[in-house]
């Protein structure tokens, strides 16, 4: 504290601006070479076992592109693809519509908000396997009781175990527990509408949804796009849900592309072809990511 | 105009007190939306019956388990617990989950505020604004990708055990932690720390005994977020601990899905008892943990 000041001058600041670097170099090296070694690493040597033919044990030859090909002519690749897709973007709108409009209501002036509002974020605070066991048994044993009291033949069995409905079983599960970590972020957003704005659109007669589409949408759309990425990104890797509640079954109809990446490269000794698999669908991923956030950031500059 | 802004704050100062007369107390009363609250309310049923579902369940024996399913229990069957208890090894796993949470939040909160504070301070650095690009690139790297040759190197490295795990779960949480950090690293003024290297204290103190402390909203934040990814986390533990001894509770319930077999009652009583810990936290700091959750989201 009283320790007397030196005369301050260029090179005094020079002096301190070296050992500043050399400080903060220390901050950071160690964790850039764990996350070299446990994460760059591991991903170039996987790039490099996908063009061998390398089974996760013994020998192995490269095979060129062999296994990048094989792959666009494998049927349950493809399936795993589509199942995926499909699942993903359909979960990605039934959550983000479902915790928006959540979000909407538990911002409105209602009694209980806070006690509501922590109701609503219980699901993020489970398991995504043990949600998937408990609405496992629940909707293959509850739910067609309600659809034979219904009379509806479609629901009267359990859904999983149905090729064409079972992916719908998943989806609704995913909503389920996605929905509250969006319904948070959307509150957070929703609090940064300043609240004239609306005692003015209401002065004007605007009608809820107009005031909607006209001022809590456009303010809001930064909170939309990181909503509508993360849940993608997040809902392309699905594996956790899906082991609980089909297994990928019936047959292969729910297998995601993450769990044919761990069945063949654990189980199948495909460790080779599942690493070029992992290569395609990285890249996938990443185009997928960066075109959503172009469409969707351009539609937020639309909107201001 | 005098009068009513002298009478509001009077009114909430004396909140329980004697109602007072005038328009603007009663207003303040109705003003709640009462239609919407009771469609709050029954969509929050959706969450909550499930919850229900699971407590009732594991309360049964197995032979009360017909029927709709969500009757109260007729008789209350707390061996249901028991046995599941003995035959996951509840507390083993318990302990084994309970470790590498802790580890790795700790773990995590302390050495990726410093990378981000290393890197926020230092942009204009070439060295350090790649670094920031290059963990952010990571965020588009789901794990699903790298877990077939990160198994293979975890376990030549020895690495395949809950240490292995949480320093996982730390190196992992780095891309996404460094971009929450950098943004609210940036909105402290640098003064601070310059005030505090004139007093003649290293960068290292400087961190430590000024910023750091700053940054425990942001601690929170990545403290709640990784506390609920490596408790709940499934798939890491699945392929990296090679060790039964070592098993997650999340792992527990996969690996005694064969033995729940159609013993539904001890399924879900082992099921609720690897939920409750975390659940039961979140009931009592359920305010504290969605404002950090809200405080990540807005830049």
């Amino acid at each position: 504290m009283g320790a007397p000041r030196l005369a301050t001058g260029p090179s005094r600041n020079k002096l301190r601006s070296e050992t500043v670097n050399r400080t903060f170099y220390w901050m950071v090296i160690p964790a850039l070479l764990l996350f070299l070694v446990l994460h760059t690493v591991p991903a170039l040597t996987g790039i490099f076992y996908s063009f061998t033919n390398y089974a996760g044990y013994g020998e192995w030859d490269f095979v060129g592109l062999a296994n990048y090909a094989n792959l666009f002519r494998d049927d349950r690749i493809l399936a795993s693809y589509g199942f995926t897709f499909l699942f993903a973007v359909t979960s990605t709108i039934v959550v983000n519509v479902g915790a928006l409009f959540i979000a909407l209501l538990l911002n409105a002036k209602i009694k209980f908000q806070t006690a509501f509002r922590g109701i609503f974020f219980i699901p993020n605070v489970l398991s995504v396997l043990i949600v998937g066991y408990v609405f496992n048994y629940l909707l293959s044993n509850n739910l067609p009781l309600i659809g034979q009291a219904l009379g509806l033949e479609w629901l009267s069995s359990s859904i999983l175990t149905n090729p064409d409905l079972a992916w719908l079983g998943i989806v609704g599960v995913t909503a389920w527990q996605s929905i509250a970590f969006s319904v948070i972020i959307y509150l957070a957003g929703l609090q940064t509408v300043p609240a004239e704005l609306y005692e003015a659109a209401s002065l004007d007669g605007a009608s809820p949804w107009r005031q909607f589409t006209a001022i809590t949408f456009p303010m809001i759309s930064a909170f939309f796009t990181i909503n509508m990425v993360l849940a993608l990104k997040g809902l392309l890797q699905a594996f956790d849900q899906i082991v609980a509640l089909t297994g990928g079954g019936p047959g292969t109809s729910t297998e995601s592309v993450a769990m044919v990446i761990y069945r063949g490269g654990f189980q199948g000794g495909e460790y080779g072809y599942q690493m070029a698999n992992s290569v395609v669908y990285l890249i996938v991923i990443v185009v997928l990511s960066l075109l959503q956030l172009r469409t969707l950031q351009r539609k937020e500059a639309d909107f201001s | 105009m005098t009068l009513q802004k002298l009478a509001e704050p009077a009114e909430s100062d004396k909140a329980g007190s004697a109602p007072l007369p005038g328009p603007s107390g009663k207003r303040r009363i109705s003003s709640f939306n009462i239609p919407v609250t009771i469609l709050v309310a029954v969509l929050s049923l959706t969450v909550l019956i499930p919850l229900y579902f699971t407590v009732v369940t594991a309360l049964k024996s197995p032979d009360q388990l017909g029927g709709t399913g969500f009757e109260l229990p007729t008789s209350i069957h707390p061996e249901n617990f028991s046995k599941a208890w003995e035959l996951t090894n509840f507390p083993h796993a318990l302990l084994v989950s309970g470790i590498v949470t802790a580890c790795a939040v700790v773990l995590t909160i302390i050495t990726n505020s410093m990378v981000a504070y290393a890197i926020a301070r230092n942009m204009n650095r070439p060295f350090f604004k790649a670094l920031y690009y290059f963990f952010i690139a990571a965020l588009f790297v789901p794990f699903p990708i790298i877990m077939l040759p990160v198994t293979k190197e975890t376990a030549m490295l020895g690495l395949d055990n809950p240490v292995g795990l949480f320093l996982l779960y730390t190196v992992y949480g780095l891309s996404f932690n460094i971009f929450v950090y950098t943004a609210f690293i940036k909105s402290i003024p640098p003064e601070l720390e310059e005030a505090a290297i004139m007093d003649g204290a290293s960068h290292w103190t400087t961190f430590w005994k000024v910023i750091f402390p700053l940054l425990t909203p942001m601690n929170a934040t990545v403290g709640i977020l990784t506390c609920l990814w490596a408790w709940n986390d499934f798939l890491l533990p699945l392929v990296i601990l090679s060790d039964p001894a070592t098993r997650t509770l999340p792992l527990v319930q996969y690996v005694f899905q064969s033995q729940f077999n159609t013993d539904y009652s001890t399924a879900f009583a082992s099921y609720l008892m690897a939920m409750a810990p975390l659940l039961l936290v979140y009931l009592f700091a359920q305010r504290w943990v969605i404002s950090g959750v809200m405080r990540g989201s807005i830049k």
